[in-house]
């Protein structure tokens, strides 16, 4: 009885089977590339959109959420690169500025003068000189849904490698717009920082309110020593499917740092794989997330300690309005013989309205005994006493709100170090909170 | 410390083979034929003298267990079990319900007897100032002995063998069986609804406190059989129950399947404290042979201001496969689960509870102690959930892990489905092994290194412990320190 029923195609599912069809004669790369796309989709067909029943998607039903599959997005006019200036975040943080328009590299927009030891180029020179490595995203199951369907359809984003010893002052920002009719944008981006580098990533993703589907990816290479702060602000339309992956894989004695705003989309899921390969290595994760109306934000990530004596430390906040949901899934996994191990992670959410729904799953798995690991995960309202304090020194009940939430994800946001990054990322959450959409 | 000491001493006792239960007791058998049909779940229905409603209720639970597929989400890995091999009824001959204890075969009173579990009521009744526990002895797949039923009737409770309870009370059998756990429920429960052979039924009428502690005692014997009880427990309003359960097998070098269904009812105002000493034969060094231990077991809250306690010890079992639940239906119901599983050896344990918020004001709180040793494979999976109308809902959550050793592993896998914003979760679970500081304060106190780890273990486990009744908490003591045997050090 063990015989799987095929359940019947989805119009996103049918969708998606035509526009491979479609765009599969034009994709660049070869025969090499094809095979692998090939491959990556034919597991999507075969398995259909995750669902409920899928244990690492239980919470966020893509098949539900993805009603349709939408045209892949055809590059962009010179009307799109016009409202898309608009659009644009974060235009006050001096930076290397990379921006893409409904898939599409608007030069326009960007600003690339890269320093001396960094190298920046397009995906598809990627593809063409190694089809396997830019289509493999080293560290992430291949076989996820996100991930396979980006490795079957991407063609657009950016290599970047910074050279060993090269330290990168100024910021690299790549920024993701969308706009005009609902479509879909596929994206990677690989990045290689040398021994001993060092450099900071911004990744920023806006857009109008068409039902655009953007799925993202981003390769993070860290060799020894290295040091690497990714900064991401996902400030889509409200009628955005936004998926993204992060594979970041380690090297000893490397330091990462990421944080992370999620403000936008009608539905987004930030998944994030973390290899740890060289001893001693150390990664903080930090991300704080907004919701109201009927919006579901997911964050779904997997710590894999593959090597002695490393460090991680995982925060994650969510504060929640109407009736928006939240997910979290966290694992924390330590191989056998990564010893000294010290993993800490920590899931809360805070819960404004009565509808609004949050659910964890904080995992530890754990194959050696001379670790020390904790998880803490936490689901509530604003405590009232606080609240009360408050609003009895005469602040309106709203702002007093305001003040406690802003307090509570202010320790993500605080310790990004680029001060007009910190301020635009805080102006956002503030903003969130006088809207709470 | 004497306690300590004592522990120690008691592990140094046990030679090689730690499992002292591991006998087999020669005695002849009744047992069904080979093999899972229709005809078997009649034979086993007519062997119980049991109604014809029983009977359509089990060929409906089989015929859907026919359709059913094994569960495979649980971190345990198995060989297929072969259940067209199995026996499902096996019952020590001549037993087939013995009116009064001197009709019990003598082996069987002295096979419990070894195992240390009384009988025989003067005895217990000679020691004035002993505390009483009613025990019902369930052998293979019957109930051989139930004590104290004299004394138990008088209070109105009910407390017997779960098929006499069928013939003798169809309407309570009737009302609550499979309403806490329906026979579709998952694979093991229905394949446990179709053969369920015995078990034990406890009613506790309105506003009564038992007058004392209810136990029963699983023990599988007879070779190649798998045992199906089926445990009912339902306390009336206002009433109070504290039962006990423990269960031991032979050493065997086959594998035995064990898949129990537990259901218990809590109405208005009423508790129930439940506690399992778990522990079958958990097979050898190597992994060979022991008990996969497949259990349902859940309770549920239908009254206000109900109250419903697992306490569990598990230290045995191949594989273990279970998750005590609550269900807090009732308006003010609380469930709690305090656990501590050992493993050690190869053993598998994926264990942990589930805590179902749906009445108002409703709390929960739950405590497990995981320790695992040798090579074995530890993991707490566990769901906390607050429906849309449970305000107020609160729980906290305590999982720890204690590793021991370089080869084991332990694992925490807890859901929480927070629907209401009134909700109020917290969740904690930490993973370390016994840090030498702490083992280097307790030696240069005095303490050989044995005796250092005996005590960090016992304080570790000590929030759980402190829940079991007095006469268990030494038990299942001794049985921690028994069952870490040769992983210390």
């Amino acid at each position: 009885m063990n015989a799987e029923v095929r359940p019947i195609r989805t119009a996103a599912e049918t969708g998606l089977i035509d526009a491979f069809e479609r765009a599969r004669s034009a994709q660049a790369g070869g025969e090499a590339a094809r095979a692998i796309r090939e491959e990556a989709f034919s597991g999507v067909v075969a398995r259909g959109l995750p669902n409920r029943r899928v244990e690492e998607w239980k919470y966020t039903d893509l098949r539900a959420l993805m009603r349709e599959a939408q045209p892949i997005a055809e590059g962009a006019t010179e009307a799109d690169v016009s409202a898309a200036r608009s659009l644009l975040p974060l235009q006050e943080v001096d930076a290397l500025r990379l921006v893409f328009v409904n898939g599409a590299f608007a030069e326009l927009l960007s600003a690339i003068d890269a320093p001396q030891g960094v190298t920046i180029t397009p995906f598809a020179h990627a593809l063409q000189s190694d089809a396997r490595a830019a289509l493999t995203l080293a560290g992430a199951p291949q076989g996820d849904a996100a991930v396979a369907l980006n490795t079957a359809f991407v063609t657009s984003g950016v290599t970047i490698t910074v050279a060993a010893g090269t330290k990168v002052a100024r910021p690299i920002h790549i920024a993701n717009v969308q706009t005009g009719p609902g479509h879909a944008a596929y994206g990677r981006v690989l990045v290689t920082i040398g021994e001993g580098a060092e450099a900071t990533l911004i990744e920023s993703f806006s857009g109008d309110s068409g039902g655009h589907q953007v799925n993202s990816t981003v390769g993070l290479t860290l060799g020894d020593d290295s040091k690497a702060t990714l900064i991401k602000l996902q400030d889509e339309g409200f009628g955005t499917l936004h998926l993204a992956t992060l594979a970041a894989t380690l090297g000893a004695r490397a330091e990462l740092k990421t944080v992370a705003l999620t403000a936008g989309a009608a539905a987004s899921r930030q998944q994030i794989y973390l290899g740890f390969k060289g001893a001693k290595a150390t990664a903080d994760l930090t991300g704080a997330g907004f919701a109201g109306a009927r919006r579901h934000l997911d964050t779904t990530l997997v710590v894999e300690h593959d090597a002695v004596g490393c460090t991680s430390r995982e925060t994650f906040k969510t504060a929640l309005d109407g009736e928006a949901r939240s997910v979290f899934q966290g694992k924390i996994v330590v191989r056998p013989g990564a010893q000294k191990t010290d993993g800490k992670m920590m899931a809360k959410a805070l819960l404004l309205s009565e509808g609004a729904e949050a659910d964890a799953k904080p995992e530890l798995e754990i194959f050696a005994d001379d670790v020390v690991c904790g998880h803490g995960a936490t689901v509530g309202a604003l405590d009232d006493e606080l609240l009360f304090y408050l609003m009895s020194r005469g602040l309106p009940k709203v702002e007093a709100e305001a003040l406690l939430v802003q307090a509570f994800v202010g320790e993500v946001l605080e310790s990004i170090e680029i001060e007009p990054l910190r301020e635009a990322l805080v102006a956002r959450s503030e903003r969130w909170l006088v809207a709470r959409d | 410390m004497p306690a300590v000491q004592e522990t120690v001493a008691r592990v140094r006792e046990i030679d090689v083979d730690q499992y002292k239960y591991g006998f087999v007791t020669d005695i002849e058998s009744d047992r069904a034929e080979q093999g899972l049909s229709e005809d078997t779940v009649r034979f086993i229905s007519a062997k119980k003298g049991e109604p014809e409603w029983m009977l359509e209720w089990r060929l409906d639970a089989y015929r859907r267990w026919r359709t059913m597929t094994e569960p495979n989400w649980a971190r345990v890995d198995y060989p297929p079990i072969p259940y067209e091999e199995l026996y499902y009824y096996s019952a020590p001959k001549g037993t087939a319900g013995p009116k009064t204890l001197d009709d019990v075969d003598p082996e069987l009173l002295k096979t419990y007897a070894k195992l240390g579990i009384p009988l025989v009521e003067q005895e217990l009744l000679a020691g004035v100032q002993e505390r009483r526990v009613a025990v019902d002895a369930v052998f293979d797949s019957v109930s051989v002995a139930t004590t104290f039923q004299k004394e138990l009737r008088q209070a109105g409770v009910i407390f017997c063998p779960i098929s006499e309870a069928i013939r003798e009370h169809p309407e309570l059998v009737k009302k609550y069986l499979g309403s806490v756990v329906p026979a579709s429920d998952n694979f093991f429960a229905t394949l446990n609804s179709a053969v369920f052979s015995d078990g034990s039924f406890v009613y506790i009428p309105k506003g009564v406190r038992c007058p004392m502690e209810l136990s029963t005692y699983f023990r599988i014997n007879e070779r190649n059989t798998g045992q199906f009880e089926r445990t009912l427990i339902i306390a009336d309003e206002g009433s109070y129950v504290s039962y006990l359960e423990g269960c031991t097998a032979p050493m065997r070098d086959e594998n035995q399947l064990h898949a129990a269904v537990v259901e218990l009812v809590a109405l208005d105002d009423a508790e129930i404290k439940y506690s399992t000493v778990q522990n079958w034969y958990p097979g050898d060094a190597d992994g060979k042979g022991g008990i996969y231990n497949f259990v349902t077991k859940r309770g549920d809250c239908r009254g206000k201001n109900a109250k419903i306690s697992w306490t569990q010890v598990e230290t045995g079992s191949a594989i273990t496969w279970k998750y005590p639940s609550c269900i807090l239906r009732g308006d003010n119901s609380r469930g709690e689960f305090y656990s501590i599983a050992i493993s050690n050896g190869r053993q598998q344990v994926d264990s942990g509870t589930k805590m179902i918020h749906l009445g108002k004001n409703t709390t929960s709180k739950i405590i497990s102690k995981g320790i695992s040793a040798g090579r074995s494979q530890n993991t707490y999976r566990g769901l906390v959930s607050a429906h849309r109308k449970a305000t107020n809902a609160r729980n906290f959550t305590n999982c720890d892990s204690l590793l021991i050793g370089e080869e084991c592993g332990a694992h925490t896998v807890p859901y929480l489905e927070a629907k209401t914003s009134t909700a109020v979760f917290e969740h904690e679970a930490t993973t370390s092994k016994i840090s030498d500081d702490q083992k280097f304060y307790c030696q240069q106190r005095g303490l050989s290194e044995e005796e250092a780890v005996a005590l960090i273990v016992n304080g570790f486990v000590k929030d759980v412990l402190q829940q079991l009744p007095m006469e268990f908490a030494v038990e299942a003591q001794k049985l921690i320190s028994i069952s870490l045997e040769g992983s210390v050090g």
